[in-house]
């Protein structure tokens, strides 16, 4: 992984700073859509070092902080049945849902795994095939091709003892509720590379084109997202709204055909919930009617479990940019990373928690 | 089978060589308990555990000075790994705690649980560790116990270890010492013991030529000791990593840290196993390395009689104690910003993308 220290370099970094300096005349407001680029930004810094007037919004790009509060209940009714082995990424076990989170539910006495893949989960049903295994699959575009691999190597292999929970987001639609919200500030959009490198760049032409706002796919680097951002910057002082492809050696314009054959197989388009946010249309991904059989929400039972989110948490707001995370009144008062009152305090990616992290210094000092 | 435990010739009347595995007589406190000491633990031990008596407590000389007293358990999974095992760590581990408060490490008691059905073998090249690595530190393990749990009530061998050692006079070590205008130094790199086990857990073997860094550290604070200087104090940042370390002295001290990321020695495969897993190197767990408060005005002067010595060639200056933010620790990242350091909440959970 050597090239990754080369977009950290910080001589580098240094030359893009100044040239983004140079190019700023005006304030600007431009939103990284991914959680990942959130994280990179404040842990490096790199928010500290820009001109004055460009002010990065931090968006919605968290798996983790925008499945919603429902979903997460519905997990923990799922892995809380005898029998099952519940598997999941890492950081999804300390979401809190409405009265726990699935650490809660494995010191009870569940069978709750962390695994690295959801083939691991799949192998882990080969292996027990008296037990019931799901996988909770949730994620962008990003997380999607592995799951819809692993339904379709349940379905081939004939593993009725697996299912996904399944509560995929997409991108694209939450760019479009975003510039559609009338207190939207956004001018421009560093778009997710990761995302793009599976999906291409195809459905974001028009959506610049349409808000009027530059749309620039960047990387997760320090030297990405500088670049990403000087590309913003000039278009923006050029009063140009185009779609530049500032992480090219990830992306390519039509995106990772295998993978989207796949997830065209797999899932179909459905309205979806994000935490904080509200309903958005046509925003997610379900199981398509010929893996249906491996819906765990319909083999267990939990499509009535119904949940609200709690009233203090502003995380929708934060997570459309109309607010930072420490200008909410609970911010590291009744909401720190131990215990969260939404998801953007839980994940590392999520706004709220990285703020918490890496800010608390002159979070204190501005108090 | 282990080299050097002879499970086929045993002598004792007992068959405990048609059990392969720990049964739960071998917690019993009778004959079985008795033999898995004499032919199992006894041997594995060697030199450091020769001579000693099976009373109910052992009685040891330890000569002038305040004596230092600590104790740790250790629930490692896998237990064996890149360049170790649970029984270098349990006694490498309770020889460090020691070392940190400027000990000189003397006598270790192991206390074992053992779950029914691991294999006597594993338990034997454990005992190997032990013995091994006691030696290496010159310690003794001069008492003990074992007692076994149900299938399912355990997971293996858990190992618990206690030890004292004699802290000379005029050494007055401990992390309220550390003051504002300390170096901070740190005896080699980061976070290598912790990706060298994550490599090698289940669900997620990862190729990597990283071995853990597991090692005695008193030899090392005697050289540190003997250059005159004052250290304020030391820390072994074994598990919350670094990270957790800076903070606890940082809050015990009241004083602000402040280390320099273009300063921290993470190797490649260390820094390229975290991007991956989404981990900071700096909360990953160490053995084998010590981070010391100084005098700035004496750190060059340990400085260089750490990197004298074996275990701490790769020491270098990470950082310094300042007046601002007391109680935290703050890095200045490469690109000129800063970020706070955070003492790990919990477990370290691998991100999802």
């Amino acid at each position: 992984m050597r090239y990754l220290d080369e977009f950290s370099d910080p001589d580098l970094a240094r030359k893009l700073l100044d040239q983004i300096h140079a190019a700023t005349t005006r304030p600007w407001a431009m939103m990284e859509v991914c959680g990942g680029q959130t994280h990179s930004i404040i842990r490096h810094g790199i928010d500290q070092l820009l001109p004055k007037g460009v002010e990065m919004i931090h968006g919605p790009g968290c798996p983790v902080c925008v499945t919603p509060l429902e979903i997460i209940d519905k997990a923990l009714a799922i892995a809380a049945q005898p029998g099952v082995i519940f598997c999941s990424f890492g950081d999804m076990l300390r979401v809190p849902g409405s009265s726990q989170d699935l650490f809660g539910i494995k010191s009870g006495g569940g069978d709750v795994r962390v695994v690295y893949s959801p083939l691991d989960a799949l192998t882990i049903a080969r292996e027990n095939p008296d037990r019931q295994v799901v996988f909770f699959g949730i994620g962008f575009e990003t997380t999607a091709p592995a799951n819809a691999m692993t339904v379709y190597q349940a379905k081939r292999l004939g593993v009725p003892n697996f299912s996904l929970l399944v509560s995929h987001v997409l991108v694209p639609p939450a760019i479009a509720a975003i510039m559609e919200s009338p207190r939207c500030r956004v001018q421009a959009f560093l778009a997710a590379g990761h995302v793009c490198s599976v999906m291409g760049t195809g459905e974001y032409p028009a959506l610049a084109e349409k808000y009027r706002v530059p749309i620039v796919v960047t990387g997760f680097e320090p030297l990405d997202i500088l670049e990403g951002i000087r590309r913003t910057v000039v278009q923006l002082e050029a009063g140009r709204h185009v779609l530049e492809n500032a992480y090219p050696r990830a992306v390519r314009d039509e995106g990772n055909l295998p993978a989207k054959a796949m997830l065209e197989d797999v899932f179909e388009v459905t309205d979806r919930t994000w935490r904080g946010i509200g309903m958005i249309p046509k925003s997610g991904w379900r199981l398509s009617a010929k893996y249906r059989d491996f819906d765990a929400e319909l083999r267990f039972a939990v499509t009535d479990i119904h949940t609200e989110e709690s009233p203090l948490c502003r995380s929708g707001e934060v997570l459309q940019g109309l607010l930072k995370p420490h200008e909410c009144a609970a911010f590291g008062k009744q909401c720190t990373p131990r215990n969260p009152l939404g998801a953007t305090m839980v994940s590392s990616e999520g706004a709220c928690a990285a703020y918490y992290a890496y800010r608390r210094l002159e979070l204190v000092q501005i108090r | 089978m282990t080299a050097g435990l002879d499970f086929e010739n045993w002598t004792c009347p007992l068959p405990l060589r048609d059990t392969p595995q720990v049964v739960m007589g071998h917690g019993g406190g009778g004959a079985m308990s008795a033999e898995l000491v004499e032919h199992l633990f006894r041997p594995g031990y060697g030199a450091a555990g020769a001579d000693t008596e099976l009373g109910d407590s052992a009685v040891v000389p330890v000569g002038a000075g305040r004596i230092a007293f600590s104790t740790d358990s250790f629930v490692v999974k896998p237990m064996f790994f890149p360049g170790g095992s649970i029984g270098d760590l349990a006694v490498n581990g309770t020889v460090n705690d020691l070392a940190m408060s400027g000990a000189t490490p003397l006598y270790l008691s192991a206390a074992f649980i053992l779950q029914e059905g691991t294999p006597l073998a594993e338990i034997g090249r454990i005992a190997e560790a032990m013995g091994a690595a006691a030696g290496a530190a010159g310690v003794r393990l001069v008492t003990g116990d074992t007692k076994v749990v149900d299938t399912g009530s355990g997971d293996g061998v858990y190992v618990t270890t206690s030890g004292v050692g004699v802290v000379p006079d005029g050494v007055e070590i401990g992390p309220r010492r550390a003051a504002i205008g300390d170096a901070v130094l740190i005896s080699g790199a980061i976070g290598v013991h912790g990706v060298a086990v994550m490599s090698c857990r289940e669900g997620l073997e990862f190729g990597t030529t990283i071995a853990s860094d597991t090692a005695p550290l008193h030899g090392l604070v005697a050289a540190m000791l003997a250059t005159g200087a004052d250290l304020h104090t030391l820390r072994d940042p074994t598990r919350g990593g670094v990270a957790a370390a800076l903070n606890e002295i940082a809050h015990a001290a009241g004083i602000g840290v402040e280390v320099v990321e273009r300063d921290l020695p993470i190797p490649a495969e260390v820094r390229d196993a975290c991007s991956l897993l989404g981990l900071d190197p700096l909360q990953v767990a160490n053995e084998g390395k010590l981070l010391a408060f100084v005098p700035a005005d004496r750190a060059d002067e340990v400085l260089a009689a750490m990197r004298a010595h074996r275990y701490g060639s790769g020491a270098r200056r990470i950082g310094t104690c300042v007046p601002e933010h007391p109680g935290m620790v703050v890095a200045r990242t490469a690109l000129g910003g800063t970020r706070v350091v955070n003492l790990p909440l919990g477990e370290q959970l691998p991100r999802i993308c």
